[in-house]
């Protein structure tokens, strides 16, 4: 019989990933967003893990909630990234604290 | 049956959030997160949240995966060049992702051990009450429906901050300039001459 604790498992190593990715591709900010978004979904998985074990719809709510702001997150990430590589024809992130206002 | 999906959705989802994380080419990157996104919603299907399930994979795969795959292909970046710091960091990386893993499931064990009383109820909601859909609408629109507007909010600043922000003025387009035609007057826009015959007008 599958628990709650399988889901809790699985979408620590889902966050633990996305923490590893952000730590790895430090250079790479797609890839970093990417496991933004890996990290999110993490989070969702686990809403909605103790939404069901727990017979509270309370969870659903707020996993689509997540949902939202990711999807947001995304769209504002990716323009600021388009604009800065109009700006500097690079996107690595190592030199963004030059950008300075 | 149940414990099959369950085992096959959780390892496909590691693994492509793994394959997502290592790839070398950002396409793939996005193809492999595509993948993890996908199981991760069969995963929502098998404790009965098919609403988030459906709404992951249509936000996730239809719009924000397809964004990424768009940004990937249209700037023009070396990767290979990104990717110099990779192996620098990733013995320290794998150290502190091993430790912080275990403490949550060390964290997670602890939790299980103590019992939440009703953490062991069957999965999903009772059997004859109202569908996945209609019970997250009915809590949507009546107790949450002030967050609900607020995530609608949400998403139209994001979408009126990304135009804002990719949106460029480009050199030599002739554009209507409403101030001036607005501040034109008559008596500067309308000449009257009369010209003598066989000579021009003077502009």
């Amino acid at each position: 019989m599958i628990g709650i604790e399988h889901y809790l498992v699985v979408s620590s190593i889902l966050f633990v990933l996305g923490m590893l990715g952000i730590f790895l591709n430090r250079k790479n900010v797609i890839i970093i967003l990417m496991a933004i978004e890996l990290i999110l979904l993490a989070v969702n998985l686990n809403l909605v893990a103790f939404s069901a074990f727990l017979g509270d719809m309370t969870g659903q709510v707020f996993a689509m909630f997540v949902l939202t702001v990711a999807a947001g997150e995304a769209a504002i990430g990716l323009a600021i990234l388009v604009i800065y590589f109009r700006q500097r024809g690079t996107i690595a992130v190592d030199d963004v604290n030059r950008m300075k206002g | 049956m149940q414990v099959f999906a369950f085992y096959l959705f959780a390892s496909i989802v590691i693994a492509s959030g793994a394959f997502c994380i290592f790839a070398r080419n950002p396409v793939h990157s996005v193809l492999w997160l595509i993948l993890a996104f996908f199981n991760a919603a069969g995963l929502m299907v098998l404790v009965g949240a098919e609403f988030i399930a459906a709404l992951l994979v249509i936000v996730y795969v239809g719009a924000v995966a397809v964004l990424f795959l768009f940004v990937v292909m249209m700037l023009d970046i070396d990767f290979a060049e990104l990717r110099a710091g990779f192996m620098k960091n990733l013995p320290l990386g794998l150290v502190l992702a091993v430790v912080l893993l275990a403490e949550i499931i060390i964290g997670i064990g602890a939790w299980s051990s103590v019992g939440t009383g009703n953490a062991d109820a069957a999965v999903g909601l009772p059997a004859g009450g109202p569908s996945n859909i209609e019970a997250l609408g009915a809590l949507l629109y009546s107790k949450y429906i002030f967050l609900f507007e607020a995530a609608g909010m949400v998403l139209l600043v994001a979408m009126v901050g990304a135009i804002v922000l990719t949106h460029r003025q480009r050199g030599g387009v002739r554009k209507q300039n409403i101030g001036a035609q607005v501040s034109r007057r008559p008596e500067e826009a309308i000449r009257n001459v009369q010209p003598e015959i066989g000579k021009g007008v003077e502009l």
